[in-house]
């Protein structure tokens, strides 16, 4: 299957080995993976901000890229991100012209492990890693895209990984966009119910299918000076372990 | 009193996050009410369907509201009821008081009502010179501490067994305990004697039938049936958008309502209020009036997308699923309608300028949306108000930020150009503290994905 990869804007600038073990997993798993090096963001910013009209702009953009790609599905390392693309029907409601390619485009792009499971029907991608691991439900994935079981089943099959769940990991990180610089101190009392789970789990490393949740929850444990580390789910499905 | 403004939303979450004994309290009450929530809505098996039917039976009412309304008021006025249409707080207030002070009434017992609280009925009633007494026990604990309620159905939710305790003693003169029963029997004491003496009682409505003309209000304590019977006079406020098509319909949102609220099946009282009562020998008030308010609720009905504001029923579930209202709890949102559903509704009921700052006190986590029983896409409206609110109202530098964004997101030269700039920015720039007081940022990469998959 042909995938064309949107990176995000978030691993293409912050965390770029997320978007290198997207690119390895799918190719592992059979696909061919192209990557349309035009494109930027997918205008979430903007859209949750209330800025709809520059919002517009950069999601044309991305539809008249995405749009010209041959590949059967566009799959992104982010359930945010892919949930923008999935409202982009909402931001062009009555608009004849655009409405209907919004719609196409929503339908063809996939979050990295609904592609996996939903799409490609494959829960187990040879990945090994040795310790104990958490999941961090990332609140758009998990709630405008449903994302609960397809990133358990790809973790639990991780050789070696000991999965448990964390408490309350359906609710959120207090990350939320501008949200955590508008209001921080909100946004970082939120955080520390998140991090008080994640130390009771006693786990060495916490995953989810966020850059932007981990590098809220990561820049908390690291300022508290904690040893759990970060990963999101394409590096872990990209490991193979010689610990 | 202590009344905070909505204007002052980040100050006010700033101070109720440094309030120990404020955020253990609210913690505690908001996992138990969300426990509660999840194990009674998952003791029915069809649970989203009845959801999904009682937004449908919302959403009719909603289209053709004129209707039902027209009819509600018919049937309740021909069983003996007399109604009242209030456009704005101010005319709902001086309706009430009129009725009052038309029958030298002195003394007021309410019910809980969160539709008198946002028109501050107490206040008005009070400096009309009577004496209001709030029956239920939350409310009862928050007139006493001169607070306004933090919360839609648990209005002393923030406050400590403790902190009840010592209000206790120095209002009431109970001798100090933290014994809940101790406690509730020294309100229950008081207020009965305010029953017997009240003149006037008070009530809001859940749920009004259209096709009977028939009040239905659901609660615990006893208060309300108390509230609706005992007084010669019985006042009932209500929203417009309480109107129900059919007295069957009241089966989905009786299953819905406590569920959602408190974890219960059922309430302890369901009190069915058609008209006043037949006989004179009958027991009951001698006149009942309701009073419908618009206060803004016809603006919100116009508008296609915030429309479904109007379908809330008030059940509170929002709230306690919230994390930012976990947190700071609901005097910090400088309204009578706090939480996710009040950020929604505050800035279209007290105009956008006055809580300009509500609808982005929202991770968009979508919790809210997830416990909500009649499925109001509540980040959805918050997206709406944030639409209509920033490009207006946002800074200069955040709107020329969003163009400049705009610019750059739309050029994958400028995109490039500014990946690397952002580098060489990053080692001179202090990074913005409004993320670094709290969490490490991570370092831009030296390489983006971009420079990787050019090098593959």
């Amino acid at each position: 299957m042909k995938v064309s990869l949107f990176v995000t804007c978030l691993v293409d600038q912050m965390w770029t080995s997320i978007g290198v073990s997207s690119v390895a997993v799918l190719r592992r798993v059979g696909c061919e993976v192209e990557f349309d090096k035009r494109q930027t963001c997918c205008a979430q910013p903007a859209f949750n901000t209330g800025y709809l009209d520059e919002a517009r702009l950069v999601a044309r953009r991305f539809i008249d890229i995405f749009e010209e790609s041959k590949a059967d599905a566009i799959v992104s390392p982010s359930g945010s991100c892919t949930a923008m693309v999935h409202h982009y029907p909402q931001l062009f409601a009555g608009d004849s012209k655009w409405l209907p390619r919004a719609q196409a485009i929503a339908a063809k792009t996939h979050e990295l492990s609904a592609f996996l499971v939903r799409v490609l029907k494959i829960e187990d991608v040879g990945a090994s890693w040795n310790g104990r691991l958490t999941w961090h439900d990332a609140c758009h994935g998990l709630r405008d895209l449903n994302i609960k079981s397809e990133p358990r089943a790809l973790i639990r099959n991780v050789r070696g990984a000991e999965f448990v769940e964390l408490e309350h990991a359906d609710s959120c990180c207090g990350f939320g966009g501008t949200f955590s610089v508008k209001y921080p101190e909100i946004s970082v009392a939120i955080l520390d119910q998140k991090i008080e789970a994640i130390e009771r789990a006693g786990v060495q490393a916490v995953v989810s299918g966020d850059a932007s949740c981990l590098m809220q929850i990561g820049g908390r444990l690291s300022r508290k000076g904690s040893k759990v580390r970060v990963m999101h789910l394409a590096e872990l499905l990209n490991e193979s372990s010689q610990q | 009193m202590n009344h905070l403004s909505s204007e002052t939303f980040k100050e006010n979450a700033k101070a109720a996050l440094a309030d120990v004994q404020l955020r253990g309290a609210l913690k505690n009450a908001t996992s138990l009410f969300g426990e509660r929530r999840k194990a009674a809505a998952a003791s029915l098996p069809n649970w989203e369907d009845l959801r999904t039917h009682a937004r449908a039976v919302k959403d009719e009412v909603l289209l053709h509201l004129d209707r039902y309304l027209e009819e509600f008021v018919r049937n309740a006025e021909s069983r003996g009821a007399t109604v009242h249409w209030a456009r704005d707080a101010a005319e709902a207030n001086s309706i009430i008081c009129g009725l009052a002070t038309e029958r030298a009434a002195r003394i007021v017992v309410k019910s809980k009502s969160m539709t008198t609280e946002e028109t501050h009925l107490n206040d008005a009633l009070e400096a009309a010179g009577m004496q209001v007494v709030e029956t239920d026990l939350g409310e009862y604990i928050i007139q006493l501490a001169h607070e306004p309620p933090s919360h839609i159905i648990a209005p002393a939710i923030h406050k400590t067994r403790q902190q009840i305790g010592e209000l206790f003693t120095a209002e009431l003169g109970m001798p100090p305990t933290d014994n809940v029963d101790q406690m509730t029997s020294t309100a229950r004491m008081k207020l009965r004697d305010r029953f017997a003496a009240a003149d006037v009682g008070i009530s809001g409505v859940n749920f009004a039938i259209a096709e009977t003309g028939t009040i239905v209000i659901v609660e615990n304590e006893g208060n309300i049936r108390l509230t609706t019977s005992l007084p010669r006079l019985h006042i009932a406020m209500m929203g417009i958008e309480k109107v129900i098509p059919r007295f069957a319909d009241l089966d989905v949102f009786l299953k819905l309502l406590p569920r959602s609220g408190t974890g219960q099946r059922l309430t302890t009282y369901q009190s069915f209020i058609t008209g006043t009562k037949r006989a004179s020998t009958d027991e009951g008030p001698d006149e009942l009036h309701i009073v419908l308010l618009d206060n803004g609720r016809s603006r919100m009905l116009a508008h296609p997308v915030t429309r479904q504001s109007l379908a809330c029923i008030r059940c509170g579930a929002c709230l306690n699923a919230c994390p930012v209202y976990q947190q700071v709890g609901g005097h910090a949102y400088g309204s009578v309608y706090p939480g996710p559903i009040g950020a929604v509704i505050t800035p279209q009921l007290m105009g956008i300028e006055k809580a300009a700052q509500l609808p982005y006190a929202s991770s968009l986590c979508g919790a809210c949306r997830e416990v909500c029983p009649v499925k109001i896409d509540i980040p959805q409206l918050l997206l709406h108000l944030r639409g209509e609110i920033s490009p207006r109202k946002g800074s200069r530098a955040e709107r020329l930020a969003f163009k400049m964004w705009a610019r750059v997101m739309t050029s994958p030269s400028l995109y490039r150009l500014s990946s690397v700039a952002g580098r060489i920015l990053q080692r001179v720039m202090p990074i913005s503290r409004a993320w670094t007081n709290g969490r490490d940022l991570r370092p831009i990469e030296s390489k983006s994905f971009h420079d990787l998959w050019a090098n593959e």
